[in-house]
Formats: C-alpha cells, structure tokens, sequence
C-alpha cells in the first residue's frame, strides 16, 4: 500500500480566521501592524416625544492623525432609519452600505416601509458570522409602523434596545451628560441640545473625537391628509416631494427632506459650556429633519 | 487611555446574576440588569430573561453576543416544531434545543443558559444549561458570575412547595445579596413569572431592595438637593 500521496481534503465552506491568527501571533511577536483608519468617535442617539435623534462628531483618525475632519458618521439605511457608526471606518461604511442595500430588495421583494428590527437583525447576524473581527461598533435608530426605535450594535453581534445610546472612544462623555439630563418625553429642540452637548462633552474630553456635529432628527409626519388646501396653505420656503404610490418603497407616504439650517455656533456661546481660552470654532452642520 | 479603549473594544460580557427556581404551580425565573464591556458598564437596564414561546423563558449569561444568537436560534426551531407539533412545545424540549446548539458548538460559544417555563404534562420546570452543554434538570438553578455567591445561601433556604410571593421574595433577595457582593453584577432586579394562568413580569428598582451589611443608604446628590432648593448650581468658577 503505496502512502506516497495524501490528498489533502479540500477546506470546508465558512470564513476562515487563519489569517486573523496570524496576525494576533505576528503582533505578539511584536510587529507592528499598519494603521486603520478609524472612526475615534462619538456617537449617540435618543428617543424624544415624536421620533429618534441621532448624533455624531466628524473627526476620523489614522493612528495619531486626523486624516479627516469632516466625514460623515451617520450613514443612510433607509428613508425612515438611519445609522451612526465607530470603529474601523471601512468596516462601517461597508456593513452600513450593505445593509442598506438588502433592506431595499426587501422593501421591493415586500412592498412595505423597512422596519428597525429588520436592519437590526441583518447587522446583527452579518456581524456575529465574523465574530468580531469586523470592527464596527453602531448605533441604529429610525421610525416605523411600530414606533421609534433606537438600538445599539456591538462589534461580536450583541444588541441592546434603549432610550439612549452612545458608543465610541467618546461614549463614557457623552453618556455622563445623558445620564444627568435626559428625561422622557423631551421635545425637538430640547432633544437637539441634548445630542448637541452630549457630542461636544465628547469632542472636549476624547482626544479621538473632534471637529463638527453633526445631527440628524427623524420623525413620523402626522396622519397625511388628502386634503391638499391645508397642505398649500403652509408656507414652506425649501420643500422636496417624494410622491410614491402603491408602496413600491415608501409605502404611499411622502417624505419631506428639508434642510434645517447649517448654523456655525462660536463654542463660547454654546450653553453650559466652558470653554478653553482660545477661539475655537464648532459648527453644527447637517441639520437634516427627515420626516415621514 | 490605551486600557480604556481596549476595554471598551471587549466583548459585551453579561457579569450577570440569574436564578430560576419552581413553586407549587410554575416557575419563577430573575435576573439583574448589568451588561458589561470590560470595566465599563454598557447597559445598565438590560433584560436577561428572553422569551422563547409563550410558555417558556430562558436566562441569559456569559457571552452577550452568543447567548442572544443562541436564544434568536432556539425561538426559530421551537416555532417550527410548535407548528409540526400542533400544540405549545415543552420545556423539555426547549432546553434540549437550548443543550443541542451549546454542545454542539462548546468550542465556539460562551454562555450559561437557564431554560424555566410551564406545559401541562410537568407543570413547572427549570433546565440549567451550563458552559460545557450539560443538561441539568434541577427544582432550582443559579448561573451567571454572581451565582457563586449564592451556592451557600441556597442550600439553607431552598425548599419544596414554596407559594408563589415567598418564591418570588426568595428570588429577589437572592439576586439583591449577589448584587451586592459582585462588581459584575448590578442595576435593577427582574423577575418573570410563569404558571398556568400566563406570565407575569415584575420589575424591582435598585433603590427598592433591601440593604445588606456595611451598604449605606442613598443618599440625594449634592445636585438635585441644590436643584430642589430652586438654584441651579455652578459648575466651578477659576
């Protein structure tokens, strides 16, 4: 009986991690590896009286420089659900653009408005098959049928549902000035200032957190009439329509994109704030109000 | 600052206290509300206790990730067989779906799972599902960090045929003493009910539990007594 040649049996189906314990084993030897650019970040989001606000700071960092300092941390993944997101940047943009992709053949396999938990269960599930190795570390909000929802979504694939939430190198500032001002039922531009300060006690107090704030508010439009004479009654001065019927996406609902305002705010006059000697500029940018 | 952010890049570990015990008519299933990332707690109102059908409840310890996965998993194939089956599945059933995937995957998984609920041939019954994948049937099981201290405690007061308030009261005071004595533990106490006539979910602030030795009572931060007085108070002027 010949033993001159074992075949080797081919490598079964699955993500192989040999790589990943190559690179812990190299790093133990002490080689350094390349630098990814990450998100530093602060990011939060809450729950207020109509709907879910989300908020991030705009600085990315690669190792102990800022390679950007003005990128954008909330990602769209449907009209009525967005996702802010820390960690590594191309993991987060990947995941967050891929999932958007898939909850728009569901809304077109459906004919229905995507629902929180569905995104939720999509990242879910992609980031536990990848046991952490993808680094993205989210916060997911949006509005639904069902009501507002806000959750969070750790890089091994474990969720949490809360009223509010901050994740990033940031989160331990931010959640400080969560925990000793939010309350329930706040409203929108209580729930503003709230994101706002929460941000800023980021990008004071972490050093990988910095530059603006951004902010995105969403909302469920109360019930649409069809009587169109009030609708033309208001003046509206920037108005998008998004007129879908049938469902194919939006479920026969309009949505209206209107830009807030881009308001450039000297730190020295932010409320309860205190501020450093020198003259630094914060602009709160992206003022987006979504509603549906 | 370094250990700081590789703690927060930990996983999301549930230090976690659960118990779930049986009294003359179900079971009652509680746990604490500490979900931990490294020294940092991420979430300090979560809910441990997850329901699988209408009639059987799981605990979750360990691993957040695998025991939400593994639970996700388990409500997949029990609504599967509840359909094939035409009536509720069994606790039996569920907790040996519950041993299925732990054994299964031991090298792969981290989770200690407490299986509690009632059907109509047992009545009552609680299954421990350990680290490991054993299946233990047992009138009461304790799992999660906390658990070890409460192996004592246990063995003086648990008994037989306990009515529904002295079991629940038995429950709180035990995930309260656990509380107490394990920094991975903390938050709120939760218990869920379940018998015959349903489920019930109870939820007990931490302010509510009783004090244990050398605990001090809570005290009104300096904020909210300035605020109560009606001045806002100044953060300190240089």
């Amino acid at each position: 009986m010949s033993s001159s040649s074992i075949v080797e049996a081919p490598p079964k189906g699955g993500f192989s991690f040999d790589l990943c314990k190559r690179n812990e084993m190299l790093s133990g030897k002490g080689v350094k590896h390349p630098n990814y650019r990450k998100t530093g970040t602060t990011i939060v989001g809450l729950i207020f009286q109509d709907g879910v606000i989300l908020g991030a700071d705009t600085r990315a960092t690669s190792g102990p420089i800022v390679c950007d300092k003005n990128c954008e941390k909330i990602h769209f993944m449907a009209p009525n659900i967005y996702c802010c997101g820390a960690g590594t940047a191309a993991d987060t943009e990947s995941v967050t653009d891929m999932v958007s992709s898939q909850l728009q053949l569901h809304r077109y396999h459906t004919g229905r408005e995507s629902r929180v938990i569905t995104a939720l269960t999509l990242l879910k599930k992609h980031l536990f098959n990848y046991q952490g190795h993808i680094s993205a570390a989210l916060v997911l909000g949006g509005v639904d049928c069902t009501g507002p929802h806000l959750h969070t979504i750790y890089p091994h694939g474990s969720t949490d549902t809360l009223p509010f939430a901050t994740m990033g190198s940031g989160s331990l500032a931010a959640m400080a000035v969560f925990e000793s001002k939010y309350k329930e039922g706040l409203n929108k531009e209580e729930g503003i200032k709230l994101v706002t300060e929460a941000i800023c006690s980021g990008i004071f107090n972490d050093l990988g957190s910095g530059s603006n704030v951004d902010v995105c508010v969403i909302t469920k439009v109360g019930k649409l009439l069809p009587d169109i004479f009030q609708f033309l009654g208001r003046s509206f001065s920037l108005y998008q329509f998004n007129f879908v019927l049938n469902g194919y996406g939006t479920g026969g609902k309009r949505i209206h994109e209107k830009p807030l305002k881009t308001q450039s705010t000297h730190i020295r006059q932010c409320e309860g704030i205190h501020l450093p000697q020198e003259d630094r500029l914060v602009s709160l940018s992206l003022l987006k109000q979504i509603s549906i | 600052m370094d250990t700081t952010l590789q703690d927060l890049n930990a996983p999301h570990s549930m230090g976690t206290t659960i118990i779930g015990v049986t009294y003359n008519g179900g079971v009652i299933l509680g746990a604490d509300s500490r979900t931990s990332t490294g020294m940092y707690v991420a979430n300090r109102a979560s809910d441990k206790i997850t329901q699988l059908t209408d009639n059987v409840y799981v605990c979750r310890s360990g691993s957040a990730a695998d025991s939400q996965i593994v639970s996700d998993y388990v409500r997949y194939f029990l609504h599967q067989h509840t359909i094939q089956l035409g009536q509720p599945s069994t606790v039996k059933v569920a907790a040996n779906l519950v041993r299925l995937l732990s054994y299964g995957n031991k090298n792969m998984l981290q989770t200690g799972i407490i299986v509690g609920g009632w059907d109509k041939y047992e009545g009552g019954k609680i299954y421990g599902v350990p680290l490991g994948g054993t299946l233990v049937e047992a009138p009461f099981a304790i799992g999660g960090s906390g658990s070890s201290y409460l192996y004592g405690f246990f063995d003086q007061v648990w008994k037989e045929g306990m009515t529904k308030e002295e079991a629940e009261q038995l429950v709180v005071k035990a995930v309260s003493l656990a509380i107490a004595r394990d920094g991975a533990s903390g938050g709120v106490v939760r218990t869920v009910v379940i018998n015959s006539d349903g489920v019930t979910r109870n939820f007990y602030p931490g302010d509510t539990l009783p004090l244990w030795h050398e605990e001090l009572e809570p005290h009104n931060s300096l904020l909210d007594i300035l605020n109560a007085q009606g001045q806002s108070p100044e953060p300190m002027n240089i």
